[in-house]
């Protein structure tokens, strides 16, 4: 598949091995004015400004939204920047007070903008979520996304390809961030660095496209340069009807070009990775690093029982951090907050997913718990469900659409020496704010720990 | 961009495999102008306190690590978030080349694009560098790109990079100037991608402004 949609879009080759890829859709975000300034300085426009699509996400406030209501100058600039510039090139762009708006990497998958067999780069590492609908999707840096407003292309070695197959049937309260959670303790955090992952096997096929979301959303967690799935008859049934999705008499052969994308059923690759669905456990991060991850059920690991020093140094200042004692069951570790939300589990499959873990129960009191919906439009389907009910009944803070508290770039943080129980993508020191201890967990045990107000295995009684 | 020939100094090891973009800078910073000088939020939250003050046991507030010109890091440095400003941060410290056994793939693109060389060694040359570094503090590293070697003592370390990044750092180029001369070919490329997807054809903008904007 990598090979096919790669040769698709080379326009030529280096003599040194890079290839020109073009790029059909570029995503931009509120992070862009240094791209914009580029741009400026070089006298350059926006090349083909209807593949680009705009929408302000990670400087946006969860509890506003008007851009004037923003309270920090330097970040209301970033979004003013977004929607300025937007303007004066012609970018399509879903503004805060939009509906559309929302996180980069759920509007494009919702809104159609993403499709199977495109190349889709975006100035955030996260990118590689829209390969979960067959499209090769990467990070780029801010240099090079400048370079794609301006001349839609890129220059790329292309990278090696890997498989990983995860098989059978998944155990109940197992979810697609288990999957991924589970790959990455199985290969390590730098165990794809220089790959792309195409996930297969029974277990991603039976995957809903946001459960195959999440999955490709953590693949540069495992330093892989993107995360692929084949399209299949769950990913057009996804798309059909989407607002930037084909239409009428372009369906049928866009479905037809779609299928053709897949690996054929002899494809080889440079690495293969087979997992036993069977054997993945509802998963929770201990540490700093991706791979510091362990079953719910387990323990805290102890460094004197690491391989190597430098890995006993590395557990012994991960564990002082996390501010956790060795052989401490998962199951009693304590929270003071819960983060349901981001571009890993910000869709509505994940808010329907926690709601129904609450029945009914309240926040454990000391615990401050939010859920932010991934997009302005995830908020309102939610709505139309009554789960903001059920989230506000049971304690839960209601928010808005945006990046918020997975990086809390838009002042939104988790406080030094807080514990949370987050649903988002990165554990790393000072993560979700300087001093925060981060857990990342499914959006069902994040549920459940929120009125426990602990780590809590949520296959067992609660 | 500065072009980058030879540089020879203080190289200042960071130990640790999967140093994340977010230690090299804190995500808090990323809204800041980026003419304000990124070197002071260089490992900010493990360099200084919460008052701000220097932390004396990290290593680059050690006197004889102080003005490192290299960096030695350790597998997977650089993983993480994509962005750019960590870059910004090592190049605005005054650092010139980072020298590790592998990197996170996007922030190694971006070191090129800001003049600073990547310099992939095998674990063990690092290894060596690093305890070098540190039974020998301030004992000066030279970073020879022309030739492709770093030089440590009287130890030399040969290491590859492909050509074309070689010649944008040694000339202090980008890569977009080659890239706009072949701005016929993308052109003819683009009719013909949106043909086969059936997208409404457009015509390339070549001016820097349009006053039609988009905002449906």
């Amino acid at each position: 598949m990598l090979d096919k949609i790669w040769a698709r879009h080379a326009i030529l080759e280096r003599p040194d091995g890079e290839t020109l890829l073009y790029v059909d859709r570029h995503l931009i975000h509120d992070g862009y004015q240094p791209a914009f300034e580029f741009l400026e300085e070089r006298g350059l426009p926006v090349r083909f400004p209807q593949q680009v699509f705009a929408t302000p996400d990670h400087y946006v406030p969860t509890d506003e939204r008007r851009v004037a209501g923003i309270r920090s100058a330097e970040r209301r600039g970033m979004v003013e920047n977004l929607v300025a510039k937007s303007r004066e090139y012609g970018i399509t762009l879903f503004e805060l007070d939009d509906l559309r708006q929302g996180i980069v990497h759920v509007i494009g998958p919702e809104q159609g903008i993403s499709q199977p067999g495109m190349t889709i780069v975006c100035a955030d590492s996260h990118t590689s979520t829209h390969g979960a609908l067959g499209a090769l999707a990467f990070g780029v840096g801010m240099t090079q996304a400048a370079q794609v407003l301006a001349t839609q292309t890129l220059w790329q070695r292309k990278p090696k390809s890997m498989r990983i197959s995860v098989e059978g049937e998944l155990g109940f309260g197992v979810t697609a961030k288990d999957i991924i959670l589970a790959i990455i303790r199985r290969i390590g955090a730098a165990g794809a660095v220089g790959h792309v992952i195409e996930y297969g096997g029974s277990a991603i096929r039976a995957l809903s496209i946001e459960g195959r979301l999440t999955v490709c959303n953590m693949s540069i967690e495992a330093g892989a340069r993107a995360g692929m799935i084949a399209p299949d008859q769950t990913t057009f049934d996804y798309i059909a009807g989407k607002p930037f999705a084909p239409k009428g008499e372009a369906w049928a052969p866009a479905v037809q070009r779609w299928t053709e994308t897949a690996s054929d059923p002899g494809a080889v690759f440079d690495r293969e990775i087979v997992l036993d669905a069977a054997d993945i456990a509802p998963m929770v991060t201990w540490g700093t690093s991706l791979e510091d991850v362990v079953p719910i059920d387990g323990h805290i690991p102890d460094p004197a029982n690491a391989k190597t020093v430098e890995d006993r140094e590395r557990m012994t200042k991960a564990l002082d951090y996390m501010g956790l004692v060795p052989g401490t069951p998962l199951s009693q570790v304590a929270i003071d907050r819960v983060f349901i939300g981001s571009c890993t589990n910000g869709r509505i499959e994940d808010l329907r997913a926690a709601a129904a873990m609450l029945g009914g129960r309240k926040v454990q009191s000391g615990v401050e718990a939010w859920v932010v919906p991934g997009s302005g439009l995830v908020k309102q389907q939610a709505e139309s469900e009554g789960l903001d009910v059920i989230f506000r009944d049971a304690g839960f803070q209601w928010r808005e659409a945006g990046c918020s508290l997975c990086l809390g770039t838009n002042g939104e943080t988790v406080s030094s020496g807080q514990r949370c129980a987050s649903t988002s993508n990165r554990n790393f020191v000072g993560r979700q704010g300087r001093g925060a201890r981060t857990h990342l967990l499914s959006p069902q045990m994040a549920a459940v720990a929120a009125v426990t107000g602990r780590l809590t295995d949520i296959r067992g009684g609660y | 961009m500065k072009p980058f020939g030879t540089v020879s100094g203080v190289a200042v090891p960071i130990e640790g495999e999967n140093v994340d973009t977010d230690q090299i800078l804190p995500a808090r910073f990323l809204p800041k102008p980026r003419n304000g000088g990124f070197g002071q939020y260089l490992f900010h939250d493990i360099r200084f306190d919460d008052s701000g003050t220097e932390k004396p046991d990290f290593i680059l507030n050690r006197p004889a690590f102080r003005g490192a010109s290299v960096l030695i890091g350790e597998a997977n440095f650089g993983c993480g978030s994509s962005r750019e400003n960590a870059v910004w941060a090592i190049a605005d410290y005054g650092i010139r080349a980072v020298i590790a056994p592998s990197f996170g793939d996007i922030f190694y693109s971006n070191n090129i694009k800001n003049g600073v060389l990547p310099v992939v060694l095998t674990k063990d040359d690092v290894a060596r560098l690093i305890e070098d570094q540190l039974h020998e503090p301030g004992q000066p590293v030279t970073v020879n790109l022309q030739e492709q070697t770093v030089t440590a003592g009287n130890r030399v370390y040969h290491f590859k990079i492909d050509e074309f990044s070689r010649h944008c750092l040694l000339h202090g180029i980008d890569e977009l100037d080659y890239t706009l001369s072949q701005l016929d070919a993308i052109d003819a490329f683009a009719a013909r991608r949106a043909a086969e997807e059936g997208w409404p054809a457009q015509a390339p903008r070549t001016a820097s402004a349009s006053d039609d904007g988009a905002n449906i």
